[in-house]
């Protein structure tokens, strides 16, 4: 049966994409390509009845942001979202820092949902919603 | 056309130093022996995306303006700010850190760099318990165990395998470059056959599990059989040759890595889970029994076979990243980690090294331990330095909207901040140093341009084990550009005049 929300944990981190994307220009399109994505499992994606490539809204405490989610290529990860580390990612990780400065970007929980109609944001518009700058 | 062999590269913690690159016509043409991040920004430093002048915000917008206007901008934002933060540093030289911590205590600001959202933990870790380590270069020629936790150098650190480790002949282990390709070979052979069974209707092929976590057949076999040669000048590749099984590879991550595919051995644990993982691992190691059948998604029994594993090497390293201190315990799974290490120094050898991200963040945290005593997260408010991670860390100040002004350099942190500490540091004057028009820099509102340390700058990086190596400079900056040593030097000496001017205008 699709649900409408699925609960999972958020992850960010490295992938060799947004490295390469990072080190050619925060502005590119390899960059914004690497880092809007969000790797999720085959079978969570079934669970939300969403095909590969289809946006996804994310949604923590901290904010929510539409990204594109890809099918993990490696394995199983169930109940895990993967996003590469950017702005998008950022903008709903956790700044709880636990006393001792690292923000929490890794374990905290998070809200999927398929968005298909929703745009995924460039880097210029969700500076101005976020900096209105 | 002119070649430059020995290049160092100025991206990742790695510090590769094999780098050959060929220049035609002051540009760098072609690269020889990088991995795809080098070639990215070896191939990209001259793109559209490079900052060209100056620019300081004036009606919203960004304008060009001279280095002389801006350097006096900033040094007017500096001087007159009560609590500034200095943020970044870790994608310079050691020559520019230095001077950002002169200028730190001469505005009384705060000094932190991106190991805050980094392996700031690691070190916390490292102060609580100490560390055992050891150099990439005895890695390479001596450990025959070695173990990511919680990284994927694959995508962070492309050429960490194959210079120190399962993929590098080192004078007594031999390279597994060649296992690991029979073993892909082996791979693609199965997903044909399983492609032809699925057309013909034989198989029906299901969704891929999470990995059961057990442990190949191969990983308990001896890492050696007995040198019977005993020609010094022949023996180590005799050694070599008679291994019948070399180096071992374990990854332990919360999902398969690209690492993780290369490895002999993938443990798959839960989110969070570290901790209580390495914990079970170090009682298993002193002998104690569990009375749990699972730790952390993990039966007892594999780790049992793992701890085996990890008692028999006689080398053993293992490699930890983001995933240790960026989840649930931080900085209390690095120290967990390094117990384990102590304890495993009771049977056999083994370090541990943490896989640092930014070309010369370790040189920062060198940097600024000799001139201040502290790594990162300084505070010279106070006139002296001060250092309470959790108080005078920049992510904090920022969410607690402490800070008044800021300079940030060579980093990105409002593309790595949480959104939170990222709009403070927005709203607040906000002077940027970097060579590309980076996320930071487009809400900027004063930005320099600065030549590309390791490209158009020579100076001196940290590699991630603390060997410091230097950086080439193999093409000219565009002209009339500074170094960020250079922009530093003057704000600093413009702060100075002004703070002296003020003097004067007091007396």
């Amino acid at each position: 049966m699709v649900q409408q929300k699925l609960q999972v944990t958020l992850l960010t981190g490295r992938t060799i994409e947004q490295g390469v994307g990072k080190e050619a220009g925060k502005a590119t399109q390899g960059y914004f390509e690497s880092t809007t994505m969000a790797y999720m499992d085959i079978c969570d994606m079934k669970k939300l009845g969403i095909k590969n490539q289809t946006n996804i809204l994310v949604t923590t405490p901290n904010g929510s942001v539409v990204l594109r989610a890809v099918k993990y290529p490696r394995g199983a990860m169930p109940g895990m979202i993967y996003i590469p580390y950017g702005p998008w990612a950022n903008s709903i990780v956790s700044n709880e820092t636990t006393s001792i400065g690292m923000p929490s970007f890794r374990g905290t929980p998070a809200e999927v949902e398929p968005a298909p109609d929703k745009p995924v944001l460039t880097l210029k518009e969700l500076l101005m919603k976020q900096f209105g700058k | 056309m002119s070649i430059v062999k020995s290049v160092t590269c100025p991206v990742c913690g790695c510090l590769c130093d094999d780098i050959e690159l060929t220049i035609e016509d002051g540009k760098v043409t072609q690269i020889k022996n990088g991995c795809a991040m080098c070639e990215s920004k070896f191939l990209n430093y001259m793109t559209e995306h490079r900052t060209k002048t100056p620019l300081i915000r004036k009606d919203g917008k960004l304008v060009p303006v001279s280095y002389e206007e801006a350097i006096h901008k900033s040094a007017e934002i500096l001087a007159n700010a009560s609590y500034p933060i200095l943020y970044g540093w870790s994608s310079t030289d050691c020559e520019a850190q230095r001077v950002g911590v002169e200028l730190a205590e001469e505005v009384g600001g705060v000094l932190d760099n991106t190991a805050v959202v980094c392996h700031g933990p690691s070190i916390l870790g490292v102060q609580e318990v100490g560390i055992p380590t050891a150099t990439l270069g005895q890695i390479r020629h001596r450990a025959d165990l070695i173990i990511y936790w919680g990284c994927d150098p694959w995508s962070a650190h492309p050429r960490h395998l194959e210079r120190y480790t399962s993929f590098t002949d080192g004078r007594f282990e031999a390279s597994e470059w060649k296992s690991y390709l029979n073993k892909v070979k082996a791979s693609v052979g199965m997903k044909k056959r399983s492609s032809v069974a699925r057309r013909r209707g034989l198989y029906c092929e299901s969704a891929e599990t999470v990995s059961d976590n057990k442990p190949p057949e191969t990983l308990n076999m001896p890492t050696h059989t007995v040198c019977v040669n005993n020609n010094p000048a022949t023996m180590n590749k005799e050694c070599v040759r008679t291994c019948t099984q070399g180096r071992k590879l374990i990854v332990v991550d919360v999902r398969k890595t690209m690492t993780a595919n290369a490895a002999d051995y993938f443990i798959q644990v839960k989110p969070g889970k570290d901790y209580e993982i390495m914990q079970a691992i170090r009682a298993l190691v002193k002998e104690e029994e569990l009375d749990v059948d699972e730790v952390g998604g993990v039966s007892v029994e594999y780790l049992e076979e793992l701890v085996d594993v990890m008692i028999n090497c006689q080398f053993g390293v293992i490699f930890f990243g983001m995933g240790l201190t960026q989840s649930a315990g931080k900085f209390r799974n690095v120290e967990d980690a390094i117990s384990l290490i102590r304890d495993l120094n009771m049977r056999t050898k083994f370090v541990i090294i943490p896989m640092r991200g930014h070309f010369n963040v370790t040189g920062a945290n060198t940097v600024f331990t000799w001139q201040s005593g502290y790594p990162y997260a300084i505070d010279f408010s106070l006139g002296y330095p001060k250092y309470n991670p959790g108080e005078t860390t920049v992510v904090d100040i920022l969410l607690r909207k402490e800070s008044d002004a800021a300079l940030v350099i060579a980093s990105d942190p409002v593309s790595n901040f949480p959104r939170k500490a990222a709009e403070h540091l927005v709203k607040t004057p906000l002077i940027v140093i970097d060579p590309h028009m980076n996320v930071t820099a487009m809400v900027g509102d004063v930005v320099f341009p600065s030549s590309i340390v390791g490209i158009e700058k020579a100076g001196t990086a940290y590699r991630m084990d603390h060997v410091p190596l230097p950086l080439k400079k193999v093409v000219e900056p565009p002209e009339g550009f500074l170094s960020d040593e250079e922009i530093l030097q003057r704000i600093l000496e413009e702060v100075r005049r002004i703070k002296s001017q003020e003097k004067k205008g007091a007396n």
